[in-house]
């Protein structure tokens, strides 16, 4: 059952960065692209569970920060030639703020 | 809008590559058709050989199987031989009548094996080697009969000699030149090359002509006639004398043709509707028989057809490697030399090792290698760099050591490393599946095995390796990368020269202006270009340009130094590895109160706190700041330290300060934002006990006054400083010192360390700049000191802002 949280303001997330939200759930990293669009994810890479909320944000992609895999944001999965893949969860922006479905 | 219709003649490696650069370039420009004579998908031709020796089945040379085609909305005729080329209807007709009008033709119709005009040369059994079906009749000979000649001792009869006799024939190879590979290679490597062919069980009949061809009463092939009336047995005769391009189609539609259709610059023919690429062409002259040289016209060609205009295609220097499982040779350029060049020799007759350098002048021209061919790739590059090496000549036969030692045990020669052997020590990658990667995906460049398997994409110390296993596995075929020539990432076909010079000369300030007047291909960039062109604005247009943070890495975004659990680390400076009670006594304080984990001493002569939480940085360096600490930018592509010894302050060897001159350099360069990251070392006398010749910038004092030293390394390969100069005051230094490190931040590539771009441009140059000309000097010292004004110190910035990159958000249920 996904149960909507409010998040925060929209224009706490600068553009093409992101903001790591503790959860019961564990770490979830939420992201925001240059065409304003959210995308939840774990925050652990499949790789070495690098916080990916801290990696570079370019088209709907993320580079980990500790080992340069890239994560697919709208699939949840590593591009080639890595394999693996995070939980995403819904997101969606009402009146300026973010919310997100655990 | 219709779009303009690309029509294709020839489906093999040339007319593919084309068409996939071009579908990089511009994706939708063109409707296209594509005619191939073979009844094949293209596939890699040059690993034929590694099939005919039964290294690699056919389908795993397939390099764009039929659903490529589909996915790009490509019209594929296979077995359909274009006969005809209607220039005035621009149409082309196949022999089954199949025909497809054009508004751009691309004619790639390669070449055919050449036949020696003897007697007897269209017997059963008598094979001119080129596709895979001449490649399945030699498999097939090869189980039904003994004996077989191969007359040609070039690249490709080599090949197909090892492959048959690994196949359990009697191979006996008849060459005309005196010695074998005489294109390749000079005499004495032949011979050497000879002698380990023998060892393998091949016979040579060098300085032989053949005359003849006859049938035995089966009407096969039985034996060969040589010049002087003697035969041998053969049951299976392949032909490897040269190819011919295939220039009939061209000659019939009246295109200028001499031996190959002639193009120009641009890989166009002389009707301007029609382009040509690959072994068919004959380009200011010279015509190209191996695959390296058909990439670059491919890469060309697809930017004349996307419209781009702008690459020019000016001849290829060519570089040979044999593909013969257990022998190395390489050779580059004019290797034979002429009256004028010097020869550089290095022979170890036992050990089966011959190298030769040929200088003509201040450069290297071509090279010989065989049996030690792991600096091939570092010649090569020399060569086609023109790259003046009068200050290497000395230790140029042995190499650039840029193989690093670490992480593969130390080990140089891939070929002699089993399959299991580990290459990449970061990445965990073996050599096995290296190349099994190569052959399955059909890679051809570094670039391709780093995207593929990670190999030597992280510290890249394996990279002289994974170069050398390319080329073990994909011979002539393999280039070496270029990084002159090599655009920064995939967003754009830039490289960093020319990303560098437009945001100087068009005065470029912030990233969507350098990527909208650039042209790059992805809206927001990737992780590499981003925090490249980041660097290129600030450094360049200092107070002017605009800093972007999501464009930098964590480190540089947080001032701190992520750690493998996503907590950081966080340096306090210390100027000159100099510290106080109050600071120490601050740091033991924020230590136990935010319950620091680990403490350690770094290299630089600092304290490190690891285990950080990010939410708590800003509470930390809040109380650090207390005690005056700023951020030892740690984290950055910056000034990092600047390490010390004692000193004439205390020491009783000390000549010169060293602290003091310590601290001030610190001071003067604090908060230089640089390509990498910088650092520096100060010793007070030639006894160095602050390693001031494996720094970025060592200083090291006499008592006449100061040596400088810059590039050095302790790093990956460790690498040691050069002398720049000596100056006699501590103001002299400063400003030298501030010179270089200027030069660097306008001149270096982005992620390039001092060492690497003095290897690019020469101590000389270097010394050109800073030493012989004071104006010069001067005037980078004055840039420097102008970017660096009003430097702030990003912690007490963070903490007096109350940034936002540090909140976390807690959620409960």
């Amino acid at each position: 059952m996904n149960l909507w949280k409010k998040v925060c303001p929209l224009e706490q997330i600068p553009r093409l960065g992101a903001m790591r939200i503790e959860t019961p759930k564990g770490a979830i990293a939420l992201f925001r692209t240059r065409d304003d669009q959210l995308f939840a994810v774990t925050d652990r890479c499949p790789h070495k569970g690098g916080p990916l909320s801290q990696g570079i944000v370019a088209g709907h992609e993320v580079t980990c920060p500790l080992h340069g895999w890239r994560i697919d944001l709208t699939t949840g999965e590593a591009v080639s030639p890595d394999k693996g893949c995070v939980t995403r969860y819904p997101t969606k922006v009402e009146e300026e703020w973010v919310w997100i479905a655990l | 809008m219709k779009k303009p219709r690309l029509v294709v003649v020839g489906n093999g490696m040339a007319g593919c590559r084309t068409l996939e650069e071009l579908l990089k370039l511009a994706p939708d420009r063109y409707d296209i058709t594509v005619f191939g004579a073979e009844p094949h998908p293209n596939y890699n031709r040059i690993l034929l050989s590694s099939v005919l020796a039964g290294e690699t089945l056919f389908d795993e040379t397939i390099l764009n199987d039929p659903n490529w085609y589909e996915t790009h909305g490509i019209r594929l005729h296979l077995g359909k031989r274009v006969v005809e080329i209607d220039r005035i209807a621009q149409r082309v007709v196949a022999e089954d009548g199949t025909s497809a009008e054009y508004d751009r033709l691309l004619l790639a119709t390669g070449s055919s094996p050449a036949i020696l005009p003897v007697p007897g040369n269209d017997l059963p059994g008598v094979i001119c080697w080129r596709d895979i079906a001449d490649t399945e009749a030699m498999i097939e000979a090869s189980r039904n009969y003994r004996h077989a000649v191969v007359i040609g001792g070039g690249l490709l009869g080599l090949e197909a000699a090892n492959g048959l006799a690994l196949r359990g024939m009697t191979v006996t190879v008849v060459h005309i030149g005196a010695w074998l590979l005489e294109r390749q290679l000079d005499r004495y490597a032949g011979e050497l090359l000879q002698k380990s062919l023998e060892a393998k069980g091949l016979r040579f009949m060098l300085q032989t002509e053949t005359r003849a061809l006859h049938p035995g009463p089966d009407g096969r092939v039985h034996s060969v006639e040589f010049a002087d009336g003697s035969r041998v047995e053969a049951d299976l005769v392949v032909m490897a004398v040269g190819i011919r391009p295939n220039i009939e189609l061209a000659q019939r539609a009246g295109l200028y043709c001499r031996r190959g259709i002639v193009v120009n610059d641009t890989l166009q023919t002389y009707d301007p509707k029609i382009y040509a690429v690959g072994e068919c062409v004959e380009h200011r002259g010279v015509t190209y028989g191996l695959v390296a040289p058909l990439f670059e016209q491919a890469k060309v060609c697809a930017n004349h057809l996307a419209e781009f205009g702008i690459a020019r295609y000016t001849g290829s220097v060519t570089s040979t490697k044999l593909k013969v499982t257990g022998i190395d040779l390489f050779s580059a350029g004019n290797f034979m030399g002429s009256p004028q060049s010097d020869f550089i020799t290095f022979t170890d007759p036992s050990a089966g090792v011959y190298k030769k350098l040929v200088i003509e002048g201040d450069h290297l021209v071509g090279a010989v290698l065989y049996g030690d061919t792991v600096d091939g790739a570092w010649y090569f590059q020399l060569i086609k760099d023109r790259q003046k090496i009068t200050e290497i000549r000395h230790q140029l036969m042995f190499g650039p050591h840029h193989l690093g030692n670490t992480g593969h045990s130390g080990e140089n020669r891939a070929a002699a490393m089993p399959d299991d052997a580990e290459v990449c020590g970061c990445n965990g990658v073996t050599k096995g599946a290296i190349v099994a990667a190569i052959k399955a995906h059909g890679l051809f460049t570094l670039e391709d095995v780093r995207k593929h398997t990670k190999a030597s994409s992280s510290c890249g110390s394996c990279t002289g390796l994974v170069e050398q296993i390319l080329a073990n596995v994909l011979g002539s075929v393999y280039q070496p990368s270029n990084t002159r020539e090599k655009p920064i990432c995939d967003c754009t076909e830039l490289t960093h020269a020319e990303v560098r010079q437009a945001i100087r000369e068009q005065k470029l300030l912030s990233i969507p202006q350098v990527m909208e007047t650039l042209g790059w291909r992805t809206p927001d960039g990737c992780a590499t270009c981003r925090p490249a062109l980041n660097y290129y604005l600030i450094s360049t247009w200092p107070h002017e340009a605009q800093d972007d943070p999501q464009s930098r890495f964590i480190n540089e975004r947080a001032h701190a130094n992520i750690q493998k659990d996503g907590t950081f680390s966080v340096v306090p400076r210390m100027w000159g590895g100099l510290t106080n009670p109050t600071e120490l006594r601050a740091i033991a304080d924020v230590a136990e109160k935010f319950r620091v984990p680990t403490i350690k001493l770094t290299g630089g002569q600092r304290i490190d706190l690891l285990g950080v939480k990010k939410s708590d940085l800003p509470k930390i360096w809040a109380e650090l700041g207390k005690a005056g600490l700023v951020s030892g930018h740690a984290y950055g592509k910056s000034l990092r330290t600047v390490k010390t010894c004692v000193g004439a302050e205390h020491c009783r060897f000390g000549t010169q300060k060293s602290m003091g001159l310590g601290i001030r350099l610190e001071k003067a360069l604090f908060g230089m934002w640089s390509p990498h990251k910088v650092k520096l070392a100060v010793s007070g006398c030639p006894r160095n006990c602050a390693e001031s010749g494996i720094k970025d910038v060592g200083i090291i004092g006499v008592d006449s006054g100061f040596e400088i030293y810059i590039g050095g390394n302790g790093g990956i390969k460790t690498e040691v400083a050069q002398f720049l100069c000596k100056v006699n005051s501590e103001e002299e230094v400063i400003e030298y010192v501030g010179a270089f490190l200027q030069l660097y931040r306008e001149e270096g590539f982005y992620l390039e360390r001092t060492c690497h771009y003095l290897a690019r441009v020469g101590l000389d140059y270097v010394k050109a700049q800073i030493v012989d000309n004071p104006e010069k000097r001067q005037a980078l010292y004055e840039r420097l000191l102008y970017s660096l004004q009003g430097v702030e110190d990003p912690w007490q910035k963070a903490v007096a802002t109350q940034d936002r990159e540090y909140a976390i958000m807690e959620m409960t249920e």
